[in-house]
C-alpha cells in the first residue's frame, strides 16, 4: 500500500470494519449452507459411514466397528488384497510420472521464460490439453494408442519398433501409456505455474549473478532453483496428490489391464462402494489411502524445507 | 554438454556489437523444441477432429489419414438419430447446465462469504477462515461415498442437481476471491460508510465492480471444472438422457467400440466449448492457475 494507507493506519490503530456481527453470517449465509451439507457433514458422516457393513441395497447397515478397516490391513481377504495392489498401481504410476512432471515442464518453463516473439502462443498451445478434461483424453488416446490401427503403432513401426505393441492390454507399456498420457494431458499446468514462479524472480538477481561472473549453470542452480523453491515445493505436492488420485484414464484407456495390474486406488474405492455397493468398505478404504497421502505430501513438505537449512 | 563449454568464455565477447552467436544459436535451438512440441501437443487434437469427419471405414484404415480423404459428417449424423442410447447432444446440453450452474453458484455464494472473511469482524471468524481453507488440502476421494448416500437420501441421484450441487461446496472461490478482496484498497470502503451506505450496498456497487477480472477468472475455472468433471457424474448419473458429456464419452467409448468417427465425434462436442471459452479468456484462465500457485 501507498504511504497514505499507512498513515491512515497509524491515525485510527482499529479500523471500523464495513459491518460486523449478524450481518457477515448473513453474507456467510448461503455458502456456509453448501460447506456444512456437502464438505463438513461428508466428512464426518464418512467415518460413520466406515464402521458399517454398508450395502445401499440391503435395509439392514449392521454395524461392524473397524472390521472394515482390519480386512484392508489384512491381505488374505478380498478387500484388503485387491486394496494393497491398488495402492502398489497408484505408487507405480506416481513413481514414474511424478519425477516427468517435475522436470519436463520446468525445462519447458525456462525456455518459455526467454523474451521472444510468439512466447504466449505456445505457453496457451501447451496449456491448451489440460482445458480438455480427462474423458476427451481418455476417449482421444483410447484411438491414438489402439495396437492395430492407432497412429503411435503406425509411426513406432515405420522407425522399426515391434509391431502391434498392446498398450492397453500389456505390461510394462499399460504403464508406459499412463503415464505418456497423462504428462502430455498435464505438463503444460506445471509449466504455467512454474513460469509465473520464474517471473517472480527479480532480473538484478541473475545481473549480479553474471557480474560475479556465474556461468548459465551456475545461476540456475543458485538464483533460479532457490528463487523457485516455494514454487517447486507447491508443484510437487500437487502432482503427488494428483498422480494418486489418477482415475479417469486408468478407467477410459485400460480399464484396469492386464488383470488388475493397473487398477488405480480411486478406482477399485469407486467399484468397491459404487458398483458393488459395498460403501463402508469403500469409505474406510478411502481414509486409508487419505491418511497415506496426508503423509506423503507433509514427508515432502519437510524434505524440501529441511535442504534449506 | 556444448552450452556449458561456451559458458566458459568470457561474456566479454559479445561487445563487438553483433548479438553472440551463442545467443543466436540457443534462440534457435529454443524455438526447435518448441516447434517440436507444438507439433506433440496439437498433432493428436488434429487427429481426434479429422477423424470425427471420416467415414468408418476411412476411420478403421490402418494408414492413417490427417486430413479426411472422403470428409463425411456420418458420424455426427449418427450421434443425432440414433439418439435414443447415446443422445450426445442432450449431454451438451445437459453439461452446459450444470457447468454454468454450478459456476454461477460458486461466484454468489463464494463472493459474499469471501467479502465477510476479508473484511468483516465477527465471533470465530479466524477459526472459520482456517477451517474452510483446511478443506482444500483434504483429498477429495474421502467425500466421494459419503456424498453418494446424501444425494440417495435427497433423491438427487440421476438429476443434474447430484452434479451442480454438491462440487459447488469447495473452497477455493473462497480462498481466492477472499485473497483478492483482502488485497484491495480500503479508502474506498470507508468514504461509502461515511457516506451511509449499507455493507451490501458497498459491496454489490464498489466491491463487486471493483472484481471483475477475479469474478470471471473464478466463473471461468469452476465452469471448466464442472464441464470436464467425470468421476462424480459416471456413478450418480444412470440414464441415458440424464448423462453429462464426460461420462456419456465413457458410454459411447462401450457402445460403439471400434466406431471411433463417433466416439470421437462426442468428443468433438465435448471439446469445442472448452477450447472456444480458453481461446477467448486464455489470460483469465492461466493467470487463474498462476495465482493458485504463487499463493499455494
Amino acid at each position: 500500500m501507498p504511504p497514505l494507507a499507512r498513515a491512515s493506519r497509524v491515525r485510527t490503530p482499529r479500523r471500523a470494519p464495513v459491518g460486523g456481527g449478524a450481518l457477515a453470517y448473513l453474507f456467510l449465509a448461503p455458502y456456509l449452507i453448501l460447506f456444512t451439507f456437502f464438505v463438513v457433514f461428508p466428512a464426518v458422516y464418512g467415518v460413520w459411514v466406515s464402521f458399517h457393513s454398508w450395502d445401499l441395497l440391503l435395509p439392514n447397515k449392521p454395524w461392524v466397528g473397524l472390521d472394515n478397516y482390519r480386512n484392508l490391513l489384512d491381505t488374505s481377504t478380498p478387500a484388503g488384497g485387491d486394496f494393497w495392489q491398488a495402492m502398489k498401481a497408484t505408487g507405480i504410476f506416481s513413481v514414474f510420472s511424478v519425477p516427468l512432471l517435475v522436470v519436463l515442464p520446468l525445462a519447458v518453463a525456462l525456455i518459455l521464460n526467454q523474451k521472444f516473439r510468439g512466447r504466449n502462443f505456445f505457453r496457451a498451445v501447451y496449456f491448451a490439453p489440460y482445458v480438455l478434461g480427462v474423458a476427451v483424453i481418455g476417449v482421444l488416446w483410447t484411438l491414438l494408442l489402439d495396437p492395430n490401427i492407432g497412429v503411435v503403432n503406425f509411426y513406432l513401426e515405420k522407425v522399426g519398433a515391434p509391431q502391434n505393441i498392446a498398450w492397453t492390454t500389456s505390461l510394462p507399456w499399460a504403464w508406459v501409456a499412463l503415464v505418456g498420457v497423462t504428462v502430455w494431458w498435464t505438463l503444460g499446468y506445471n509449466a504455467v505455474i512454474y513460469l509465473a514462479g520464474l517471473q517472480d524472480i527479480p532480473g538484478e538477481l541473475y545481473e549480479a549473478a553474471k557480474v560475479d561472473g556465474a556461468s548459465r549453470w551456475g545461476r540456475f542452480r543458485h538464483v533460479t532453483i532457490p528463487g523457485l523453491r516455494p514454487v517447486l515445493v507447491f508443484v510437487v505436492t500437487i502432482t503427488i496428490l494428483a498422480s494418486a488420485n489418477m482415475f479417469g484414464q486408468a478407467w477410459l484407456i485400460t480399464g484396469g489391464a492386464p488383470g488388475n495390474e493397473t487398477r488405480t486406488a480411486i478406482m477399485l474405492i469407486a467399484q468397491e462402494g459404487l458398483q458393488n455397493f459395498r460403501l463402508g468398505s469403500a469409505a474406510a478404504m478411502s481414509f486409508v489411502l487419505a491418511v497415506f497421502l496426508m503423509v506423503v505430501s507433509l514427508a515432502t513438505f519437510f524434505a524440501f524445507r529441511e535442504r534449506k537449512g | 554438454m556444448a552450452t556449458v563449454a561456451d559458458e566458459q568464455r568470457p561474456a566479454a565477447r559479445s561487445s563487438d556489437g553483433r548479438p553472440p552467436r551463442r545467443a543466436v544459436l540457443t534462440m534457435l535451438g529454443s524455438y526447435l523444441a518448441l516447434i517440436a512440441l507444438t507439433i506433440l501437443f496439437v498433432a493428436p487434437l488434429v487427429y481426434m477432429a479429422s477423424t470425427a469427419f471420416k467415414t468408418n471405414q476411412e476411420a478403421t484404415r490402418i494408414e492413417p489419414t490427417w486430413v479426411p480423404k472422403e470428409p463425411s459428417t456420418e458420424a455426427f449424423d449418427a450421434i443425432l438419430s440414433r439418439s435414443e442410447q447415446t443422445p450426445v447432444f442432450r449431454w451438451f446440453f445437459n453439461s452446459m447446465i450444470a457447468a454454468i450452474g454450478q459456476a454461477l453458484i460458486v461466484v454468489a455464494t463464494a463472493s459474499l462469504a469471501a467479502y465477510a472473511l476479508a473484511r468483516m469482524e465477527f465471533r470465530g471468524k479466524r477459526v472459520m477462515t482456517a477451517v474452510i481453507i483446511s478443506t482444500l488440502f483434504v483429498p477429495p476421494i474421502i467425500f466421494l461415498m459419503p456424498t453418494y448416500v446424501i444425494l440417495d437420501k435427497l433423491q438427487w441421484l440421476d438429476s443434474l442437481l447430484a452434479v451442480t450441487i454438491p462440487g459447488a461446496a469447495g473452497a477455493l472461490g473462497v480462498f481466492l476471491l477472499r485473497q483478492f478482496f483482502i488485497a484491495l484498497p480500503r479508502e474506498l470502503e470507508e468514504a461509502a460508510v461515511l457516506d451511509g451506505a449499507s455493507p451490501f450496498k458497498i459491496f454489490w456497487r464498489i466491491i463487486l465492480p471493483l472484481s471483475k477480472p477475479a469474478l470471471a477468472t473464478l466463473f471461468l475455472l469452476a465452469f471448466l471444472t464442472n464441464w470436464n468433471d467425470f468421476l462424480l457424474p459416471l456413478f450418480v448419473l444412470f440414464s441415458p438422457e440424464s448423462l453429462t458429456l464426460p461420462p456419456g464419452l465413457g458410454l459411447l467409448q462401450g457402445s460403439y467400440t471400434t466406431s471411433y468417427e463417433i466416439i470421437m465425434a462426442g468428443a468433438v462436442v465435448a471439446t469445442v466449448p472448452a477450447l472456444v471459452l480458453f481461446i477467448i479468456a486464455q489470460r483469465f484462465v492461466i493467470e487463474g492457475v498462476s495465482a493458485t500457485g504463487i499463493k499455494g
